[in-house]
């Protein structure tokens, strides 16, 4: 186990060891509130930070492992690729914004934008996630224990919104949709692996209605080649 | 004998404005094209050099030396970009264009010894390996986004909106969305792809400070860092950029192409390049960063004058789109027939948006795709970009320059009591710059 104490060390320098590293289990100290902290980690790492982060922790993580005990600022694990990223207390604005894949597992609430623009990534939420939260989800699945804001799944497309709770409001083009064997096996493992708790039949599912994939132009000259041209 | 010399042609009332009319009443969505905006508008032809006189000393045309060579980025990169020409080819993405014409592009700018840029849809490995010095996007929609991707670029450019729309989202029309540009950007095939407009995870200029130092983390603070505005408030938008830690600020005009975007957005939204350079150039001269913070001017780049006359308006660089497309083989005359067949002409196609162009260029279709041959299509750009860098070059020698980057507002004028406004060089002929009074001019 590396210790590498913040209030002595630079970001830089931190980072940079734990980009560096193969293997091995890392405890970060005195991170007080710092940015884009155990971010760009490429390998199968272990680390551990104590307190409380700012932005963009953990961004774009690939394979390590990593846990914070504390809050988190906007972007927590942004553009995640794989392996996970763990927080015990809330996460700010846009966690998990456009993660390709991995896990994100937050055990308190998060913030408005929750899996923004998601590509791939799961993330299981323990308590509430804020307004916008899966706007314009392309794929992947949030997981949410509590209640979701206004305009969950705005503009959604191939993303897999599970509620426990309750939504305030659903967004353009995200309807509530059945819940098949598949989602609740799904949820299962998705649960497990986060290490928490729940009945899998207390969730809703939420997805695309998919009505806004395409324009939809009207036709009334159907015989003019160059505006159905434009119509593009 | 007839003759229709009698007909009162409406000026409110073009033919084009009730032909759009017409289109938008026949299918109820509005015109989607690609192309920069065609409208008439103030720009680099209203300046004219004024070339060494009595005062001033020109160098030899063919023989003297006269640099065109550009550092970008080296404020905080460790590993600044080296341009052997003042001018770049501009973020265009795969999707929007076909492999082979990105391909192209790589092979016409590395030949020349200057860079490319990838686009809203990630990195190519094709592109990668054309391309010497690529830029990679850093786009509101993160398609295809990942970190291995942003290691080996050689510049990152944070996107904050493009001079055809600032203030709009990049937009791919299903058709183009075939099955690897969906898998690159993890949409469904078919899709109008509508992308996002607004960074997901930052809002304004501090959260960008921010962001931009998690981009220099990732890459061990190695990479200079763009950042490209749509031309709005350029004066602003450049401070904001340069307060945001950018190495570099791209300003793309209102000419700018765009692969798809609404008319009414790329008519009516932003300011001309012209007007916009002189502004971003005040904002880096009031901050002290004027050549230690880069500017690249981008939106309706034609030729080497207008390389030149950008240059001496203050920029480090310019960027171009629409005229590599043009170099590598869009709106080719021998196409003509085709092109009318579709209800265009040579000269005229702007249907980007619809993956059926001739000339193989802003297609996904294979068999159209494969009409443009990357390696002489290449050959063409390289060829463009080298006259672009000897006009650029002659102007620069009969105005006594050693440097392009030597050139200066002082060697230009204006036609037109517009430019002459937004360029804040004189009127032809005067000694007026509308808006500046003399004492103003003297601490120039
Ligand atoms: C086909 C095409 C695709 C483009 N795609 C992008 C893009 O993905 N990202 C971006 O920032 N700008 C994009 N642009 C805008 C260019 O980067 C650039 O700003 C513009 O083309 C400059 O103006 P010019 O075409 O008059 O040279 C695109 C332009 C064209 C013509």
């Amino acid at each position: 186990m590396t210790g590498l104490d913040l209030s002595t060390e630079s970001l830089r320098d931190v980072n940079a060891a734990l980009q560096a590293a193969e293997s091995g289990e890392f405890v970060i100290t005195h991170p007080q509130g710092a940015h884009a902290l155990a971010c760009g980690l490429n390998d199968s790492i272990e680390v551990k930070i104590e307190g409380p982060v700012g932005y963009y922790c953990a961004g774009m993580n690939q394979l390590a492992t990593v846990l914070v005990d504390g809050n988190a600022g906007t972007g927590l694990a942004e553009n995640i690729m794989s392996g996970s990223v763990t927080i015990t207390g809330n996460a700010g604005q846009s966690a998990a914004a456009t993660g390709h894949g991995g896990l994100v597992v937050i055990q308190g609430n998060a913030s408005a934008r929750c899996g923004i623009s998601m590509k791939g990534v799961d993330i299981v939420v323990g308590g509430n996630v804020g307004h916008m939260s899966a706007f314009m989800a392309q794929a992947g699945n949030l997981v949410v224990l509590g209640d979701a804001g206004d305009d969950l799944g705005d503009s959604i497309y191939e993303a897999r919104l599970f509620v426990r709770g309750s939504v305030a409001s659903l967004g353009a083009d995200c309807i509530e949709k059945e819940i098949r064997p598949e989602h609740l096996e799904f949820l299962t493992t998705c649960l497990t692996e986060a290490g928490m708790n729940a009945d899998v039949s207390d969730f809703r599912r939420y997805g695309s209605a998919r009505t806004l994939y395409n324009f939809q132009p009207d036709d009334v000259d159907a015989a003019s080649a160059s505006n159905e041209r434009s119509d593009g | 004998m007839s003759n229709d010399w009698h007909l009162q042609k409406s000026h409110t009332f073009s033919p084009e404005v009730m032909a759009e009319i017409q289109r938008a009443a026949n299918t109820g969505v509005y015109s989607i094209r690609g192309f920069g905006a065609k409208r008439q508008l103030p720009n680099f032809d209203d300046l004219v050099f004024l070339g060494a006189s009595m005062s001033r000393y020109p160098l030899e045309g063919y023989r003297e030396s006269c640099g065109t060579d550009v550092v970008l980025g080296a404020r905080n990169a460790s590993e600044p970009i080296h341009l052997d020409i003042p001018v770049t080819i501009a973020g265009m993405s795969f999707g929007s264009l076909s492999a082979n014409a990105k391909e192209a592009l790589g092979r016409g700018a590395s030949a020349v010894g200057t860079s490319t840029t990838t686009g809203d849809g990630g990195m190519t490995d094709e592109e990668r390996s054309h391309s010497t010095k690529l830029v990679y996007q850093y786009l509101p929609s993160r398609y295809g986004m990942n970190p291995d991707d942003l290691r080996r670029a050689d510049a990152i450019e944070v996107v904050v909106g493009q001079g055809a729309k600032p203030g709009g989202g990049g937009m791919l029309m299903g058709q183009k969305i075939d099955a690897r540009v969906a898998s690159m950007r993890t949409l469904p095939e078919g899709v109008d792809q509508r992308s996002a407009c607004r960074h997901p995870d930052w809002t304004g200029p501090d959260d960008l400070e921010i962001k931009i130092i998690e981009l220099r983390e990732i890459t061990g603070w190695r990479k200079p860092i763009y950042v490209k505005i749509g031309a709005a408030r350029p004066y602003y938008d450049t401070a904001l950029a340069v307060k945001a830690g950018a190495d570099v600020v791209v300003v793309d005009g209102m000419q700018g192409g765009t692969a798809a975007t609404q008319d009414v957005f790329i008519e009516h939204v932003g300011i001309p390049t012209l007007a916009a350079v002189p502004e971003a150039v005040r904002a880096l001269k009031e901050l002290g960063m004027h050549r230690t913070v880069q500017l690249i001017v981008a939106g309706g780049i034609r030729s080497g004058a207008d390389v030149a006359k950008a240059l001496a308006l203050g920029a480090d660089a310019v960027s171009i789109g629409t005229a590599a497309l043009v170099a590598i083989g869009d709106n080719d005359p021998a196409l003509d027939e085709e092109y009318r067949a579709l209800g265009s002409a040579a000269g005229y196609w702007d249907q980007y948006q619809a993956g059926n162009d001739p000339a193989g260029i802003t297609t996904q279709d294979p068999v159209l795709a494969s009409r443009l041959d990357p390696e002489l299509a290449g050959r063409r750009l390289a060829n463009y970009l080298k006259v672009l860098t000897l006009e650029a070059q002659t102007l620069a020698r009969a105005c006594g320059k050693s440097h392009v980057h030597n050139l200066e507002p002082q060697d230009l004028a204006a036609l037109t009591v517009e430019a002459a406004a937004m360029a804040g060089v004189p009127l032809a002929g005067t000694t007026w710059i509308p808006g500046k009074d003399e004492t103003d001019r003297e601490s120039d």
